[in-house]
């Protein structure tokens, strides 16, 4: 609550600016698809979904953090809330992934195209 | 009975948590984040369940970019371009939210009701655009042929996909029309709409065009495109046809697998339902900062409550978004 009283406006069109480039960038990708990006793979999808990925993850981040102004509560408190988050779904990510993967190699050779 | 509760609760704070602030926030932000906390692992769950069946289908899910390609009032092809706009409506709300919120500290009454306003209108532009998106999904924009074995045949002329009107030509041949009251069972209320084109047709207009080619479900996995079939190939495959699709709804879709339409539906669809409601939140505490309800309160505190929803149904956007239509 420190910060809360104090104005933010400058801040928050920064931020907005941001999240904007970010997203332009994003679409921009999107619609280019380079190459080099969309049909190589690194670490098992493309450099470019990992792009997607991160930079998605920077908007979360902007997001929760200046406009739902975690950034000003308690340490526990936002450490409870977004831990517990973070953890559940990575956990949950991860096994319903590999399980996909699992499906698709195990489906996959009994269906002629 | 007094020995078991901490703070006496029959005061006018009893909606407050009785004033007690664990960490620093009031009972009710407090619960407004668990809430947001829940329904983050309710949107994770619909979000994972959707990668697990795209992983599972790896070699033929629909590819985002060649499925939504409209724009409103505009025709041509512009994958994104809309969704972009989208996004960046919902972000722009959010930031009239968050303006709102700091105007709220101020005690500033005026701009904290100009700013929801705004807010207010950025949600029903977002939620207008999506019903605009569901539209344009469920009518389709290229037709095809469902087989027997499930397969979705679409149409491709020198390499890019042409809708069934581009190149069917002649009759039916299967004699039917569409079944209403009037022409049938009066007692049956008209049943599904039928097709524009008969298999029958398609066939024979693919026969006559030899510049048709059948574009596959199937994608090449290397060139992260779908696979077109050699005539021979494609007449083989058409001959298995079942039914003309056009559109999408929660049985057959045009574009590829079933269950993508499906998840489009749900996840778009409950995503939707946050945001309607967002808005709904949003008129009320408006009439409230309107009538001075906080003024005489002396804090908005509710303003940064709604605000926290609010940029929740953004903060998921982000992840639909980069999940439905760009990775």
């Amino acid at each position: 609550m420190s910060l809360a009283h104090e104005s933010n406006v400058k801040r928050i069109w920064m931020v907005f600016g941001l999240l904007s480039i970010v997203t332009i960038v994003e679409v921009g990708l999107g619609i280019v698809k380079p190459a080099i990006l969309h049909t190589t793979s690194f670490l098992g999808t493309s450099p470019l979904n990992w792009i997607f990925i991160i930079l998605t993850l920077v908007k979360a981040y902007y997001i929760t953090w200046t406009f739902m102004h975690m950034e000003g509560e308690k340490k526990w408190f936002r450490r409870a809330v977004v831990w517990t988050a973070v953890f559940l779904i990575c956990y949950l990510v991860t096994l319903l992934l590999i399980e996909g993967g699992y499906l698709y190699d195990t489906l996959s050779p009994l269906v002629r195209w | 009975m007094e020995a078991n509760i901490a703070i006496p609760s029959d005061g006018k704070n009893t909606w407050n948590g009785g004033g007690v602030r664990p960490f620093g926030a009031s009972y009710g932000k407090m619960m407004m984040w668990f809430f947001i906390l829940s329904d983050a692992l309710t949107f994770s769950g619909f979000l994972a369940a959707y990668g697990l069946t795209r992983f599972k289908f790896i070699d033929s899910w629909p590819i985002a970019d060649e499925v939504f390609t409209h724009i409103p009032f505009i025709h041509g092809e512009y994958p994104m371009y809309y969704v972009a706009f989208m996004t960046f409506i919902l972000i722009f709300s959010s930031v009239t939210m968050v303006l709102a919120v700091d105007a709220g500290h101020k005690m500033q009454k005026n701009k904290v009701a100009w700013y929801m306003f705004a807010t207010i209108i950025g949600g029903l532009i977002f939620v207008g655009s999506q019903a605009w998106e569901w539209n344009t999904f469920i009518k389709g924009s290229y037709g095809a042929v469902k087989t027997t074995d499930g397969k979705i045949l679409q149409f491709a002329r020198d390499g890019k996909q042409i809708a069934l009107a581009d190149f069917v030509v002649g009759d039916r041949m299967d004699e039917r029309v569409q079944h209403t009251r009037k022409n049938g069972l009066w007692w049956n209320k008209a049943d599904e709409t039928l097709p524009q084109y008969s298999v029958a047709q398609v066939v024979a207009s693919y026969k006559a065009d030899p510049s048709i080619q059948i574009r596959s479900e199937e994608i090449n996995l290397d060139e992260k495109q779908k696979i077109l079939l050699s005539r021979e190939k494609g007449l083989a495959e058409l001959a298995k046809g079942k039914m003309v699709v056009e559109g999408a709804n929660l049985k057959v879709n045009e574009y590829g697998n079933t269950i993508f339409a499906d998840f489009f539906f749900f996840i778009t669809g409950f995503h939707g339902f946050h945001v309607f409601s967002g808005i709904v939140i949003n008129i009320i505490i408006f009439f409230n900062v309107i009538l001075g309800t906080y003024e005489r309160r002396g804090h908005y505190e509710m303003v940064e409550k709604v605000g926290l929803y609010w940029h929740f149904v953004d903060l998921v956007w982000v992840f639909v978004f980069t999940f439905f239509y760009l990775v």
